[in-house]
């Protein structure tokens, strides 16, 4: 693509006139689409920079300089694009560009940083939030301990817990760093001490106001810090408890004060003791390559990797081959003009395209149920056939199903291509002499590559990762019975990703993501090869 | 020079695709937890169903509070996942609707505060405290327990069966297709389903402390385990139970009058009764000679570790939420026996109710800890394996190092 040029060819006039003059004239011709377009332009323009406006505010507001910063640079380069004449080509692709970064170009670099963290179960946020999750659960009401009536009471802008002694019922005080001290004149609301002299009572209005500081007060018992401390969560009941772990974020450490263990930051994203043992939750750290060498050496994936592989690249090949050898013949057959009715056929044709694969997959699943399915029972006068649990039955089950969702796409595009060849070519190979076998294996079936062969590449990167059809119809079952973790005889690679990536209810995006990249290396170097490959057949025409 | 401009103009451009994600994330702003302002503000995340019964108790907590409650209504299935990202992103909710099963990934990615219910904790079912336990802290509020029963059609047995072999008689004698069915999967069995027959050889997945929690010690591959494998391996020789009958098929079965019996949930009582089969919910026959104890799934409420609002979220969940008239709210929007024992009672009225209950009040809570998920990769393969016919000793004690294995990671 060039860009308008606004170079004058006549090379006698000086340069900067010719310039100009050329401005001037784009500006005329802009000028000139009238002014409707002008006013549509600037309406756009106001909703789009209005829209960013208020995106830097959220932004700035939420510490997040540096998108707010890229937000407005966009911003810019847009209304520069849009409001200054010539430009012709970036005015026409930046909306393309726009989404194909956020939605494309985002996205795969995301999934590259991912790969390259601990992001997953136990390390999903920061630091800070993993202390506070650590220190909230370690704290542990003691046993049977008593519960004391409480009334939150300000002095000064610091909250104090006026409390009643559930044994002796009197009142007693304290606050953040000031253990318990009797109260001399409190104010009784029956039992409960309600007031004190020199503080103001906070009411339940007055509490929700200031529910964060309130909810952090905790109050010690004595001076001894192993005897507890009080803390309320309601605002009117507190109870004792103690922490068993302690944050010391000087030294970085936490310790654990029942069995005195120190837990260190040693950089991988957990706080570990020194033999070894980590405490969840963790926080999120870049790991390098570990996630790709974990990918390589993971041993529950060895034994079964060779065969999955092989499957995978048997299950993408012979996907493409039979959906395009059914939709292909059915294309031809179609496409005869003697064939009456064709409309409707086709119509018949395309309804397998039509169903959701996910829920054919589930109906198909239950049809090769061995005693109550549709095909046993029926088709096969109530055979005892395993479809799905015999490893070799399952491959063939799969590629069955397969077929029948995708020989449509490929009689679809296998009608258009072979109209799309012109009749008089087959004429001139019946003159010389040739079969219909010939003018087809000879003629049009190479015309028909030309154009078919880059939907088979897609078609095959497509299966390749076809994930909810495995997932949907055999669970990657039946399973390899040596495996030491749930990997099947008809498990794809996308599919075995999943299981090791999402074991149970451990979910490690890392790892999914490291395996993500290499799986997608692996596809486009095929879909490389072939793309190289049909380039020979582009001589034809 | 023309080149360099277009390069450049691209660039820039492609910068400005940030602002369509800024659009994006600035535009979830509104289930974020924000500062309290006079009464207070609570994000509050539930399901459809619930939404509906909850009304009530909000208007009368924003009434008696002065407080703000937004219910966001969730996909039932999308709550967890949802939950996991959008807590640590810092706009999640304070509160969340969940199951217990969920608790042990949810304090180990650290999502979760404790709750502290106080004096409270003896209203509640024991397996709904239980459930909701972990390393002896109470992480959540209970509203709502489910587990399996033995569902009889009345017409075709009369009585409850004793144990498991008087229910195969009697189902032979009822003439019917089936003795007895329970949904499998051809590929996976159904542990869930076949756990009661697991616990009647006294046979448990993890070893339980005194206070009902789980230790990761794994006791599945015991004596008791093995034995109860061997029975596993005679019932599929026997036929008597099928892993192609479906839970779809089995409910079929069921609902057409083809069996006396079937193992299942409250979920299915209602297709049962429009199908006009005349139910009555049962203890679940021994298979081992002890109690057959299900799995018992717990429903309720937690409390978001970022909440900012906690005293306000305490307020709400322990004293309106943990009420009779919520808790029976909820128990007619969804039909589970509530948690709550006052509502229990109330709703026992209805035999059904009453008979899920009593099962479930002798059932064990299903371990919430995380290591339960490296168990049902491997436990349904080895259960259908022996059904096949494989031998039971064997495939069994190979799962349990599977899943030890799969544990020490």
């Amino acid at each position: 693509m060039t860009g308008a040029t606004t170079e004058d060819p006549k090379q006698q006039e000086d340069p900067r006139a010719a310039k100009r003059r050329a401005r001037a004239q784009a500006y005329a011709e802009a000028a000139g689409a009238g002014w409707k377009v002008w006013l549509a332009k600037i309406v756009m323009l106001g909703i789009i920079d209005a829209a960013s406006v208020y995106a830097i505010f959220v932004l700035a507001a939420s510490g997040e300089w540096l998108v707010g910063a890229i937000v407005a640079l966009v911003t810019i380069a847009v209304n520069y694009i849009y409001l200054r004449p010539g430009l012709l080509p970036a005015k026409y692709l930046t909306p393309g560009l726009i989404f194909l970064f956020v939605f494309q170009i985002f996205v795969v670099l995301y999934t590259v940083y991912i790969a390259f963290t601990n992001y997953g179960s136990g390390h999903n946020s920061d630091k800070e939030d993993a202390v506070n999750a650590l220190l909230l659960q370690s704290q542990t009401r003691v046993e049977e301990s008593a519960a004391y009536p409480t009334t939150i009471v300000e002095n000064f802008g610091s909250f104090f817990l006026l409390v009643t002694d559930p044994d002796t019922g009197e009142a007693l005080i304290g606050g953040e760093e000031q253990p318990l001290e009797p109260v001399a004149d409190a104010e009784f609301d029956g039992s409960k001490a309600v007031a004190a002299p020199g503080y103001t009572s906070l009411d339940f209005s007055g509490i929700i106001a200031n529910q964060g500081a309130i909810a952090d007060l905790s109050v010690p018992l004595t001076d001894d810090p192993n005897d507890g401390y009080l803390k309320t969560t309601d605002g009117s009941t507190s109870y004792v408890f103690i922490s068993n772990m302690e944050w010391d974020p000087v030294a970085d450490t936490m310790t654990n004060k029942t069995t005195g263990v120190v837990y260190r930051d040693i950089g991988t994203g957990a706080f570990t003791a020194d033999d070894g043992t980590e405490i969840l939750p963790g926080w999120v750290v870049t790991v390098g390559f570990d996630n790709f060498a974990r990918a390589f050496t993971n041993q529950d994936i060895r034994g079964p990797f060779i065969a999955v592989t092989l499957w995978t690249f048997a299950f993408a090949i012979l996907s493409v081959a039979t959906t395009f050898i059914l939709g292909l013949f059915l294309a031809i057959v179609f496409n005869d003009p003697r064939m009456r009715s064709k409309k409707y056929y086709r119509i018949i044709m395309i309804l397998p395209y039509a169903f959701p694969s996910f829920l054919s997959a589930l109906v198909w699943a239950g049809m090769f149920n061995q005693d109550f399915g549709y095909i046993n029972q029926v088709l096969l006068g109530g055979a005892d056939i395993a479809w799905l649990q015999d490893p070799w039955l399952a491959k063939f089950s799969i590629l069955v199903v397969n077929l029948w969702l995708g020989y449509p796409y490929m009689f679809l595009v296998a009608t258009g291509a072979l109209q799309s060849i012109p009749e008089d070519i087959q004429e001139a190979g019946k003159v010389d002499g040739a079969g219909v076998w010939q003018v087809f294996r000879l003629i049009k079936f190479p015309l028909l590559l030309v154009s078919l062969a880059p939907l088979l590449i897609s078609s095959f990167a497509f299966n390749f990762n076809n994930f909810n059809l495995i997932y949907m119809l055999t669970g990657g079952g039946p399973r390899f019975p040596d495996a030491p973790i749930n990997i099947g005889q008809t498990d794809i690679m996308i599919s075995m990703v999943y299981k090791t990536a999402f074991v149970g209810s451990m979910r490690d995006y890392g790892l999914a993501s490291a395996f993500s990249i290499i799986i997608f290396i692996i596809v486009a170097a095929v879909s490389y090869i072939g793309f190289r490959q049909t380039k020979v057949l582009e001589d034809l025409n | 020079m023309m080149v360099i401009r277009k390069s450049a103009a691209i660039a820039a451009l492609a910068a400005g695709s940030i602002l369509v994600l800024a659009g994006c994330s600035s535009g979830s702003s509104s289930d974020e937890t924000t500062a309290p302002v006079d009464g207070g503000e609570l994000t509050v995340w539930v399901d459809s169903d619930r939404a509906e019964a909850l009304q009530d108790v909000v208007a009368t907590f924003e009434e008696e509070t002065g407080s703000t409650v937004n219910l966001v209504i969730k996909d039932n299935s999308k709550i967890r996942d949802d939950f996991t990202q959008a807590v640590p992103a810092g706009n999640g909710p304070d509160i969340t609707i969940g199951a217990h099963d969920w608790l042990g990934s949810l304090v180990q990615d650290g999502l979760v505060a404790p709750l502290e219910l106080g004096d409270k904790v003896s209203e509640f079912e024991d397996v709904a405290i239980q459930a909701f336990t972990y390393d002896g802290q109470v992480y959540g509020l209970p509203y709502a327990t489910e587990n399996v029963a033995l569902m009889r059609n009345v017409d075709l047995a009369a009585e409850a069966p004793a144990d498991f072999d008087e229910m195969i008689q009697m189902g032979n004698d009822a003439g019917t297709q089936y003795a007895f069915v329970v949904g499998l999967d051809p590929a996976n069995a159904d542990p869930y389903h076949l756990y009661p027959f697991q616990t009647s050889f006294g046979n448990s997945v993890f070893e339980q402390n005194a206070d009902g929690s789980y230790t990761s010690t794994l006791t599945i591959a015991d004596a008791a385990g093995q034995d109860f494998a061997t029975w596993l391996g005679e019932q599929g020789a026997a036929g008597t139970i099928n892993l192609n009958l479906t839970q779809d098929l089995s409910k079929e079965a069921f609902n057409a009058g083809e069996s006396p019996f079937i193992i299942t949930g409250p979920w299915n009582v209602a297709d049962s009764q429009a199908a006009g089969i005349n139910i009555a919910v049962d203890p679940i026959p021994s298979a081992g000679g002890d109690t057959a104890r299900p799995f018992v799934g717990v429903q309720g409420f937690y409390l978001s570790a970022k909440s900012e609002n906690t005293i306000l979220a305490n307020e709400f969940m322990v004293n309106y939420l943990g009420t009779e008239d919520v808790q029976y709210a909820l128990y007619e929007a969804g039909n589970r026996p509530p948690a709550l024992t006052a509502a229990y009672e109330a709703a026992s009225s209805d035999p059904i109710i009453e008979g899920f209950g009593a099962v479930g009040a002798e059932g064990a809570p299903m371990p919430s800890i995380p290591e339960m998920g490296n168990v049902w990769e491997f436990w349904g393969v080895a259960e259908a394996n022996i059904i096949n016919g494989q031998d039971p000793e064997s495939t069994w004690t190979k799962m349990a190092d599977d899943i030890q294995a799969s544990i020490d990671g």
